[in-house]
């Protein structure tokens, strides 16, 4: 529960204090549940209808102003994906199967199953996959700058092969902000943060090297959920032409939702107005 | 003590302004650079060195696997060994290696070293390396995350495929074969000796010891700085309880030999230089996939002085740095002088590092065959000479070919 509590002094992912409203939903709780024989962290907060979040790149290492403005109106749920924070083995995945078959069984452990669920980066792709998987398991679904589908004629950045000083310009609109978060916050053991940061990317790796794409074009159709397909307007990872792409092979009804001023990881450069996006489609 | 002749193969002609004007020399390199006329003559170049020093009594002739490099035109190092065993008779085809974890199935492996030792009258040196990250990951698109597994399960398929005789089904992880069971099989038995290229990591070594397979560390920075690797290996294998035997050690060294010191740097400077510059402009993106190297050997990495050399110059932009000339002579990537001074500095790497399979680049960067051919043929009669010998009266090189008996040797036909 260490964890819970550093999460709990609500230290948010821009390294400004979160305020916690005073009311009884604002407790965050952290659950600790088996699933395929790990101990997975799951974070849960907020009154309401259950809303699943499945993390973008790096993880969730902490709560953060986008979880926490999702809590103010639903019950959001944020289990963790195998390999990046709080989350069970990743290397015991090895097909695309698996690694569906392991969120599908993370949802349902965390109450999940046919619930709204939101997924971000790498995260969005695996939400899109069960969905497509398996329909029933998911209601409405909102992919945030989702992995999944390629065209050489706009490719998906190579995140991957980036020198460390391209990196928070990569993945953020807020450079200097996104830089904070990459290195250990005071009293954090240096050299298990750094293992534990390159295990993230390892496990998107793992997932989608080498460009993310495993096939999801021949699956979209078996979308029906209501999907929203939200881009930070200055992605440099996802192109944001490729929410048409999604758009048009999703069966479901679609949207499509721009947020300005943010890159790739729109829950961190702008996560108020990410979270009115998904709390306005949720409506 | 063995010596043996390497080869990095590189491309001799890259632009003065290279390095200014391109951003890596791997992955990425520009194809309009290559010139397949000039290509030709390098590689025939490359194959007689390689031929010149086997005449010259060189132990073994090295040859080694890399793609989408400039600095290594071996994308396939078993068709340059295949070249080789016609060409040769006596000496070692070592092939530093094939990355197995590129080869589908690996079973091609299997297959294509037994032909080497069937061809070559049993004169193979199996490598086995992962790979860089810049040809496995990057050239070759493997998932960072499954290239060790893979590579792993290779490895025992393909000493399984070796070793048994009946056919049998081979259900891995990554491998499914229905029928295992490669013709022809190798000479030597129960297989080829296998050496193992490798950086500084612990898991390695353990391996190694393990299997009893030769360690080669293969640095481009010399035995200054490959002194704490070493050391790190031999005391791990005191930890496991093996002997210090030097020939479970390989070490490469890159070596300019003349009449005279000023002679040595004279002819040598340029080459030198052209590979720190030229050959070693890689861009850091592809140097550090994550997954690559283990947890285990990330924590190892920073928490004790075994540190791979390279990263030591490496910067934001680039995988290596740029040395100084001063600074390749000084620090040994490069040793140079007359050959009594090459071989004192080679004994003391050879004792320091306790290394029997000695590997030298004797062409390195541009280096013109005549060059070549007069490096080579100083290191075998004045420098080599001096060293012969060394550790094998206390030690058994039981890391080394087994060939037929000269009576049982086939002899190529000559060509007119």
């Amino acid at each position: 529960m260490a964890e819970a509590a550093r999460a709990g002094a609500a230290r948010g992912a821009a390294g400004h204090l979160v305020k916690a409203k005073k009311t009884q939903t604002a407790r965050l709780r952290e659950r600790r549940l088996r699933v395929q024989g790990d101990k997975v962290r799951v974070w849960e907060k907020g009154r309401g209808r259950p809303l699943g979040v499945l993390s973008g790149l790096f993880g969730f290492p902490s709560w953060t102003p986008f979880l926490e403005a999702l809590s103010a109106k639903r019950r959001v749920i944020v289990p963790s994906l195998p390999g990046h924070p709080g989350g069970g083995d990743f290397r015991k995945l090895d097909e695309l199967a698996d690694w569906v078959i392991a969120t599908q069984e993370l949802l349902e452990a965390a109450d999940l199953a046919g619930a709204d669920l939101v997924g971000l980066g790498p995260g969005g792709a695996l939400a899109a996959e069960v969905a497509a998987f398996a329909p029933a398991s998911v209601k409405r679904l909102v992919l945030v700058a989702p992995f999944g589908l390629f065209d050489e004629r706009e490719p998906v950045l190579d995140f991957w092969a980036r020198r460390a000083s391209e990196l928070p310009a990569t993945f953020s609109a807020k450079p200097e902000e996104f830089a904070k978060q990459l290195v250990p916050p005071p009293g954090a053991d240096e050299i298990e943060f750094q293992v534990g940061q390159v295990r993230s990317l390892e496990a998107a790796a793992r997932l989608l090297w080498p460009f993310g794409d495993r096939g999801l074009a021949k699956r979209l159709h078996r979308i029906r959920a209501a999907t929203l397909l939200v881009w930070g307007s200055a992605d440099r990872i996802v192109p944001a032409s490729y929410a048409k792409r999604f758009a048009s092979g999703i069966a479901g009804r679609t949207r499509i939702r721009s947020i300005a001023n943010a890159g790739h990881r729109a829950d961190f450069d702008a996560p108020e107005a990410l979270a009115r996006a998904v709390l306005d489609f949720m409506k | 003590m063995k010596f043996l002749w390497f080869h990095l193969m590189p491309y001799t002609d890259l632009p003065d302004d290279f390095k200014q004007a391109h951003p890596s020399v791997w992955v990425d390199i520009d194809s309009r650079l290559f010139d397949p006329a000039k290509g030709h003559v390098m590689y025939n170049d490359f194959l007689d060195e390689l031929e010149h020093a086997a005449e010259l009594g060189f132990d073994g002739i090295c040859c080694n696997e890399h793609h989408q490099n400039a600095y290594g035109m071996m994308p396939s190092p078993n068709l340059i060994a295949a070249a080789l065993a016609r060409r040769t008779r006596e000496t070692a085809l070592c092939v530093m290696g094939n990355s197995l974890a590129l080869y589908n199935p690996p079973t091609r492996v299997a297959e294509e070293f037994a032909m080497l030792d069937v061809i070559s009258g049993g004169r193979l040196i199996a490598g086995f390396p992962v790979g860089t990250p810049m040809d496995t990951c990057y050239a070759y698109a493997q998932n960072p995350s499954q290239l060790r597994e893979r590579y792993h399960e290779a490895h025992d398929l393909i000493l399984k495929a070796w070793t048994t005789d009946e056919l049998f089904a081979w259900n891995g992880r990554y491998n499914q074969l229905r029928y295992v069971n490669p013709w022809p099989r190798p000479i030597q038995k129960p297989h080829p000796p296998i050496w193992i290229p490798g950086g500084g990591s612990v898991e390695t070594w353990r391996w190694c010891a393990e299997l009893d397979y030769v360690y080669a560390y293969l640095s481009y920075f010399g035995y200054k700085l490959g002194e704490a690797t070493m050391h790190g290996f031999w005391e791990e294998m005191d930890r496991l309880g093996k002997d210090r035997n030097p020939f479970r050690a390989g070490f490469l060294q890159f070596v300019g030999v003349a009449e005279s010191r000023e002679e040595a740097l004279d002819l040598y400077s340029e080459p030198a230089l052209y590979f720190y510059d030229r050959c070693l402009h890689v861009d850091a993106r592809y140097a550090a996939p994550p997954g690559y190297m283990s947890e285990a050997t990330i924590r190892a990495r920073v928490k004790s002085q075994v540190v791979q050399a390279a990263t030591r110059t490496a910067s934001d932009s680039h995988a290596y740095g740029r040395p100084a000339f001063e600074e390749i002579v000084s620090k040994g990537y490069v040793i140079i002088g007359s050959p009594d001074e090459v071989a004192e500095q080679l004994r003391e790497v050879a004792v320091n590092l306790n290394v029997g399979q000695l590997m030298l680049l004797l062409q390195f960067g541009n280096m013109k065959k005549d060059l070549v051919f007069h490096n080579t043929e100083l290191f075998a009669k004045r420098v080599a000479p001096q060293l012969a010998g060394l550790f094998e009266d206390e030690w058994e090189n039981r890391w080394w070919p087994k060939p037929l008996a000269p009576a049982q040797r086939a002899v190529p036909r000559g060509i007119s």
